[in-house]
């Protein structure tokens, strides 16, 4: 008898990088059309469509124009960083509800040569003083009341667990990117594979103290794709599919609940440890169980928090976690083997989506040289700032 | 704040930022015969012999919120009071931003400040941006400074916090 599992049945994620020749439909197609051939499928056979481009708007109908319009539901979906998952999750609950027995998501991101970017409330300074908008503001606050900027935001965050816990110093942080540089070297799909020393790293130009350039995510392009599937759907298919099939055991986005403090810095934290909660209960699985993790560490001092945040070491142990070597591929959980967002790279709207890739690579036993040996379980986490997370964890098949 | 989620791999492709004229006082000369009320950068800012910040505050629960809500987040009560902020903290968080909008002169520390319980996110002002110079738990307090004067002569306050 059929179960309520929903299930990963095909997925896709294009070279991350520079695709000058490309744009996002034609990058949105690529991973679309490979996430279909993965799963031994066609449009036809789609359900619903949940498409996310987070810096160029609803992409989903030109997507269908590109590869197949069978009149199906779009939802355009938009969830800063965590877009991606969020479009995973719209295809999952149509699937779960019973709307369609399949669905695809896709996410796509042009965003080679982008640039330092920044929140939402700069403005340009005009010639006389006039207040305007929410604080009446007569100048662009972003660098005159503190930082908006993304690479001074994370480094406020991971300089705010460290003054909580201590031992969160600049070498520490650089570490963990020498870490993910390490393991992406390993990974052909990666918009840079360059083994950096700890040296290299910590001279390396200074973006937001503590954060050098390659501490930051890699502003690149690329897309990802996924076919989710029924239980009951997936048990008339071919003894192939249902071996390749990855269990989506949790799917869960959660936002920030109201703390002192959250709508002055963005708290990453509490949204994530109540995801991570719900996840590992829906799941019936413990942090200890995971095989390997694909955590969002679009800057370095991220994914410091994330360990804690993600229960991968008891409350206030994420430094010592880290220097156990717990998190190198060699470690007991590895984390961001597939290099990271700081070395494969940050295509918004895709990496969501490009995190479940990778895990269900390694579930599948098809990730060649990085292979994580015997993997069963993984977990694929994204963050939205404003704040969104996105939090999935996958299971091998049985079958 | 959502669309802005992004991240600085590349920006070196902005080179360093500029001083711009916003950021230095040094047209002010020219301009000094005006007698026009400075004009505090934001409205939470008071200017004054004792400049200090205002929040709304949540009258149920004590939530403080820098600019206007409908409804506390917190438990969506909807009475709210201004009240002042201690203008006396110390630092939970900080970076030292050496990448920023063109105008903002770099580096500069941006931190989070725990003012009695009260977070205030601002720059920090008279101290050496390294992290020789600033620590976490430092103690700090308000100051203000000026941010020059707009063609019609009127000075616009900005504020901060030095070490105490």
């Amino acid at each position: 008898m059929a179960s309520d599992d929903i299930w990963i049945l095909g997925i896709h994620m294009t070279k991350f990088g520079k695709h000058p020749d490309k744009d996002t439909v034609d990058l949105a197609a690529e991973a679309t059309m490979g996430a279909l051939a993965d799963g031994g499928v066609s449009m036809r056979e789609m359900g619903v469509l949940a498409a996310g481009n987070l810096l160029g708007g609803g992409i989903g109908q030109q997507l269908q124009k590109q590869v197949g319009q069978t009149g199906i539901p779009v939802y355009n979906v938009a969830n800063a960083c965590a877009t991606g998952a969020t479009a995973v999750r719209v295809a999952y609950m149509a699937v779960k509800a019973g709307e369609c027995d399949m669905g695809l998501a896709v996410g796509v991101e042009k965003l080679a040569g982008a640039g330092l970017l920044a929140g939402g409330s700069r403005k340009e300074d005009s010639k006389t003083w006039t207040p305007a908008g929410r604080y009446g503001a007569i100048a662009a606050i972003d660098g005159r009341i503190g930082t908006e900027t993304m690479p001074g935001t994370f480094a406020q965050i991971g300089m705010e667990y460290g003054h909580r816990y201590g031992g969160a110093t600049f070498e520490l942080f650089a570490k963990i990117s020498e870490k993910n540089h390490a393991h992406s070297t390993l990974n052909p799909l990666a918009a840079y594979t360059k083994r950096m020393s700890l040296e290299e790293i910590m001279n390396d130009v200074m973006i937001s103290y503590p954060n050098t350039r390659p501490m930051c995510s890699a502003n690149c392009d690329g897309a990802a794709a996924a076919v989710v599937v029924s239980d009951a759907k997936l048990k008339t298919l071919s003894v192939e599919q249902r071996r390749r099939a990855v269990k989506i055991s949790a799917s869960i986005l959660t936002t920030d609940p109201y703390e002192e403090a959250c709508q002055v810095l963005p708290n990453v934290n509490t949204l994530t440890r109540n995801a991570a909660k719900q996840a590992y209960e829906k799941a019936g699985i413990g942090p200890s169980d995971l095989d390997l993790v694909e955590l969002h560490d679009c800057f370095a001092t991220a994914e410091l928090v994330h360990y804690d945040n993600l229960m991968l070491c008891p409350e206030g142990g994420a430094v010592d976690f880290f220097n156990s070597g717990a998190t190198w591929r060699d470690g007991s959980t590895p984390v961001n083997v597939s290099g990271g967002l700081e070395s494969k790279g940050h295509p918004i709207a895709a990496t969501g989506i490009a995190n479940l890739w990778e895990i269900a690579t390694h579930l599948r036993g098809e990730a060649g040289p990085r292979q994580i040996e015997g993997a069963k379980v993984g977990l694929a986490h994204v963050i939205g700032l404003g704040s969104a997370c996105g939090l999935h964890i996958l299971e091998k098949s049985a079958a | 704040m959502v669309v802005g989620v992004k991240t600085g791999r590349e920006c070196l492709d902005r080179g360093g930022a500029s001083l711009g004229a916003l950021a230095s006082g040094d047209d002010r000369s020219s301009l000094e015969t005006s007698m026009a009320a400075p004009i505090p950068l934001v409205d939470y800012l008071v200017l004054g012999d004792e400049p200090h910040l205002v929040a709304n505050e949540c009258t149920s629960c004590g939530a403080r919120f820098f600019d206007r809500r409908n409804a506390c987040a917190g438990c969506f009560a909807t009475d709210f009071r201004k009240v002042d902020v201690d203008s006396s903290g110390e630092v939970r968080a900080f970076t030292i931003v050496a990448f920023a909008a063109p105008g903002i002169a770099v580096p500069f520390v941006s931190a989070i400040v725990d003012c009695g319980g009260t977070s205030v996110r601002a720059n920090l002002l008279n101290v050496t941006p390294d992290p020789e110079h600033v620590t976490l738990g430092m103690k700090v307090r308000l100051t203000t400074s000026s941010m020059g004067v707009d063609e019609a002569g009127t000075e616009a306050i900005g504020f901060g916090y030095e070490p105490a």
